[in-house]
């Protein structure tokens, strides 16, 4: 194949990648992976580090509106992203000796857990009443609704949401994703923080932990500029397209539509990964 | 401090934290915008001379060069207008835009004398560096 067909093939992918990561809610990078490997049969490490540029793209570029209009917690943020840092280092520095059958497999339960975890109701339990260990550390917080109004609320169960989050920095670390369905579960289920600003924070959170990664990423040559342009390019201006085609429509029948789509990718790269085909 | 000072302090407070949203928005969004646009540059410069070059990506060549190697050898290619030095660049400013923002925040802490929120953000700054560093063990 000649780069320039490689290329105009990748920014098509990419751009599906990141309109589907964007209404599925999944993030593009978790889908530009199995695209790139079971589909264009690109090696799984070149994936994984042009996932880690574009989920860095995305993610900054989404997180700006909410930090200015002051829904991101930015001291929940920025405490987490020690253990998500910590997580990033040690799954990055995991990825350059695991066998790449291994990482393989992993992704695809990775991939088959966040569509379940995307298919989930999900209930909102705002606590009011922080633990003290959240008093200490100012982590309660407030956020304004549509109308204006401003929301309060506590945080619970600190250690337990910080050991999530250092869990689902490695995975972020090992596998080039935003990992956003470990963050998920740290943050509402285990913290108790409203998805309104869980899902903000984490978004906000997602530069600086792909950081972490990308040094040890760049150092072992994950990073190839030639899979990398055409993929960020692609993955941004398809979730900006996703963004605004959510606003209109209703999200749930396209999700479980999505959500199956995903699993055959899941299936396949397992089936792969298990043959030494990855 | 009677009550009208003290409520003077918290609306200075406040003022600052909102403006600090604002900057850390702004530096956000235009560190996206800035990088994506070099990396574009970079790709358009990369296409005119190699779009019938056949690459094949599916080895992996592990490298083992530590960042700075990396760094030097980017900015020579880069200036003699290699296009793909010129996408690395862009990407490598696209990592450096959260690195700013860690930056700004320590800041905005510094300015509120929150120095919980400090040594906070300093321990994510040396977790940063010590990744960095991973570089000189090879």
């Amino acid at each position: 194949m000649t780069v320039l067909t490689f290329t105009l093939i990748m920014i098509l992918g990419a751009f599906l990648a990141g309109f589907i990561g964007s209404l599925s809610g999944l993030g593009g990078g978790i889908i530009i992976i199995p695209l790139l490997t079971v589909i264009l049969g690109v090696d799984i490490h070149y994936a994984i580090g042009a996932a880690l540029v574009s989920v860095i793209a995305t993610s900054s570029g989404s997180a700006s509106a909410y930090v200015k209009e002051g829904i991101t917690n930015m001291r929940l943020g920025i405490f987490l992203e020690i253990a998500t840092t910590i997580g990033a280092v040690c799954g990055a520095l995991l990825s350059t000796i695991a066998p790449t059958s291994f990482i393989a497999v992993l992704f695809g339960l990775t991939l088959i857990f966040s569509a379940i975890n995307s298919l989930r109701k999900k209930e909102e339990h705002i606590v009011l009443e922080s633990s003290p260990l959240a008093k200490k550390l100012r982590l309660d917080g407030t956020y304004p609704t549509h109308d204006g109004e401003v929301v309060s609320y506590g945080t619970k169960n600190v250690v337990g949401g910080f050991g999530m989050m250092g869990i689902a920095g490695m995975m972020s670390g090992l596998l080039g994703i935003g990992s956003g369905a470990f963050k998920v579960i740290a943050m509402d289920n285990i913290m108790r923080i409203p998805f309104k600003v869980s899902t903000t924070t984490s978004n906000f959170m997602m530069g600086v932990t792909a950081m972490a990664s990308s040094v040890i990423y760049i150092q072992k040559g994950y990073i190839e500029p030639g899979i990398c342009m055409p993929v960020v390019i692609g993955v941004l201006f398809g979730a900006m397209a996703g963004a605004k085609v959510l606003v209109r429509t209703n999200p749930k029948k396209l999700r479980i539509f999505f959500a199956c789509l995903i699993f055959v990718l899941a299936v396949n790269m397992i089936y792969n990964g298990l043959n030494g085909k990855i | 401090m009677d009550l009208m000072e003290k409520s003077k302090v918290m609306q200075n407070e406040k003022f600052g934290e909102k403006d600090f949203q604002t900057i850390i928005g702004n530096l956000l969004r235009y560190g996206v915008w800035t990088s994506l646009s070099v990396a574009f540059i970079g790709g358009i410069v990369y296409l005119l001379g190699h779009s019938s070059d056949i690459e094949d990506y599916s080895v992996f060549h592990e490298n083992d060069r530590n960042i700075f190697e990396v760094i030097s050898a980017i900015y020579k290619g880069a200036i003699q207008g290699n296009g793909e030095s010129l996408i690395f660049v862009g990407i490598i400013l696209l990592f450096l835009t959260p690195v700013f923002r860690v930056l700004l925040s320590l800041f905005s802490f510094l300015l509120e004398k929150d120095y919980l929120y400090v040594v906070i953000t300093l321990i994510v700054i040396l977790i940063i560096l010590i990744s960095v560093s991973f570089g000189f063990s090879h």
